[in-house]
């Protein structure tokens, strides 16, 4: 943003200083992202009742719109702007209402240092990667905050157990991000990235064997922080009616919902920037418009994948659920983040 | 005006006097917890004030560093023993847990 | 102009932190005392990010807010009767405590504001993240063996306090 301020200022002459510009355009770009996250959600909630449908062998929605139903997200964002706003008599009236805004901060703010292309990044932190694992903890927070100010025990319990699920995957997430980190030398997003160029086979996920079982293991462990099948004991309608937010109702609700679609796709596009080459293309390099496209499809894919898993695997049990994490995941990252070392140690290029 | 050394001392001294006054005056044991945490961080602010406005250099973020893990772990052990004390005494409060001085 | 912008933004951050400092001091009611300690977590990470440690900052979220907060709060809730709602804390020695706390700070702000502070102007490193990562290994190297110890230690210590006599115990 710094630059495209400098740039701005130089090329049209605007009589406005640098350091009232930048933070103009840089509260500008996060109005663009919040449009651009809604709109995301709306078609992702869209795509997931199209891909659930063909997977189960019918159809989806088909009538709102014309043509295979595509405003249908729209006409239930519109719903649910218009039910009844309730807030339960004995819940804890600030808690409850500021859950949902701290769940979506929480997933708003990792979109700040996604790269979209070559310079398109709305900043480019040097602690990039490590700033986005940093604030997508506050989406616990949020968790808890809503499941404790509901006075509901279906939502506590829905509440503690994400919050447990949460936590204990962030190790496996970190661990396995350190190994991508460590073969790019930087934790800054556009580093990365640039790390990867040069073809598929610079891609840090077909580099060398440990990155990829590094990739695996961010995708599993990271469709546990989503709360997504086989891990969404915290949504299991058969057990927690909707887990911690039974309560709520209308816009509040649609906050929750905008925030788990956008923290999908969030993590997608991390493992598409730290895995799979991010804004380049196959063939190394990429323009500064088709990079956004290249990136978007690799996110795209992984959020098909991700869909894909929910609407074929079965749900684990929550016992389960903590061997996988803590006994499987955790010991295969730390043996990735090992390989990875001892593989760029022997192979120079890495 | 501009922000000095002086300006992060200060906001250090009023979240240590925080902290001392909800280790003292609480008497929860988590409470006295949160308060313990208040203390590091102040004691944090400090060290990264210093780090940037005097001659250490970087060796008070690396020492801030150490003090936050340090606070980790001393917050996990410290809550591991508060649950057992609930669940033993069915009350976490420190002015009644003190079957060891009788 | 560029230097009353980061001043107001300094002084909102630090507004941030003493006042939510203050709630997790005086609030009775415990929970928004634990909430009010994640305003003070967020607004110390602000501050490090105006004293150019980029890399500390984003440490001080992930493991304070991320970890140490979340502890607490699950403390907290498995630490009352699930009927009582309110969980109210009381006060003890409040008059004798804000005399002497107020002593103390009367007593800080003498040092602050008298001492001659040697100050040094010059800039922040660029990639905190690097330099701290390589004294890690060369000046500190003893420290943070010692540090790695402990938290093995303190792992394997309350994960065995906290565990229940016959089922598998919870995550530390």
């Amino acid at each position: 943003m710094q630059a495209l301020a400098q740039y701005l200022i130089q090329t049209f002459g605007l009589p406005v200083p640098l350091s009232v510009l930048s933070p103009l355009l840089g509260f500008m770009g996060g109005v663009v992202v919040l449009t651009a996250i809604a709109v995301q959600a709306m078609y992702l909630i869209w795509l997931e009742r199209k891909v659930a449908a063909h997977m189960q062998d019918r159809l989806g929605p088909m009538l709102v719109g014309g043509w295979h139903g595509w405003a249908q997200s729209l006409a239930d964002g519109i719903k649910l702007l218009l039910k009844e706003d309730i807030v339960p008599a004995a819940a804890d009236r600030p808690l409850f209402l500021l859950a949902p805004l701290v769940v979506f901060v929480g997933s708003f703010a990792a979109f700040v240092c996604l790269p979209f292309g070559d310079r398109v990044i709305i900043s480019d932190l040097n602690v990039g990667i490590f700033y986005i694992i940093a604030v997508t903890s506050f989406v616990v927070i949020g968790i808890i905050m809503a499941g404790w100010g509901s006075n509901n025990k279906w939502a506590l319990f829905g509440a503690m157990r994400s919050a447990a699920q949460i936590v204990s995957y962030e190790i496996p997430v970190g661990l396995s991000l350190l190994a991508a980190v460590m073969a790019a030398g930087s934790l800054s997003m556009q580093e990365i990235v640039a790390a990867q160029d040069g073809g598929i086979h610079r891609w840090f996920a077909f580099r060398n064997p440990f990155l990829f079982v590094a990739f695996v293991i961010y995708f599993l462990a990271s469709l546990s922080e989503v709360n997504r099948t086989p891990f969404d004991i915290p949504e299991a309608e058969s057990e927690l009616v909707a887990g911690y937010h039974t309560e709520y109702s209308g816009m509040r609700f649609s906050f929750f919902f905008l925030a788990e679609y956008a923290n999908m796709f969030a993590v997608a596009a991390i493992a598409a920037t730290l895995f799979l080459g991010g804004w380049q293309a196959p063939w190394g390099g990429g323009a500064p418009i088709f990079g956004v496209i290249w990136v978007i499809a690799k996110a795209h894919f992984l959020v098909f994948v991700q869909m894909w898993l929910r609407w074929t695997l079965p749900r684990l049990r929550v016992d389960q659920l903590m061997y996988i994490g803590w006994k499987v995941l955790t010991p295969f990252a730390f043996a990735c983040i090992v390989g990875t070392g001892a593989w760029m140690l022997v192979f120079k290029q890495g | 005006m501009t922000i000095t050394l002086h300006h992060y001392l200060v906001v250090g001294a009023l979240l240590f006097c925080f902290g001392i006054l909800t280790v003292a005056t609480r008497r929860n044991a988590v409470s006295v917890l949160m308060g313990v945490e208040l203390i590091l961080n102040s004691a944090n602010i400090n060290l990264i004030a210093f780090s940037r406005y005097s001659d250490v250099g970087i060796s008070g973020q690396v020492l801030a560093a150490f003090v936050i893990i340090l606070a980790a772990a001393e917050a996990a052990v410290a809550l591991a023993i508060v649950l057992n004390i609930y669940r033993n005494f069915q009350i976490v409060d420190v002015d009644q847990a003190s079957t060891l001085r009788q | 102009m560029d230097g009353y912008l980061s001043a107001v933004v300094f002084y909102v951050f630090a507004a941030i932190t003493v006042l939510s400092g203050a709630m997790v001091a005086l609030s009775s009611r415990l929970i928004y005392a634990a909430f009010s300690l994640l305003l003070t977590f967020f607004g110390v990470a602000g501050l490090y990010i105006f004293l150019g440690a980029d890399f500390i900052a984003a440490t001080q979220v992930l493991i304070y807010v991320g970890g140490i907060l979340i502890l607490l709060l699950f403390g907290v809730m498995l630490t009352h009767r699930i009927y009582d709602f309110k969980i109210l804390s009381t006060r003890v020695q409040f008059v004798p405590s804000v005399i002497v706390v107020g002593c103390t700070f009367a007593l800080l702000l003498a040092v602050i504001f008298g001492t001659r502070w040697q100050m040094v102007k010059e800039a922040p490193p660029e990639y905190t993240a690097a330099t701290i990562g390589k004294l890690l290994m060369t000046t500190y190297l003893l420290p943070f063996e010692a540090v790695s110890v402990l938290l093995l230690v303190a792992l394997i210590g309350a994960a065995t306090l906290a565990r229940r006599d016959l089922t598998s115990g919870e995550e530390s």
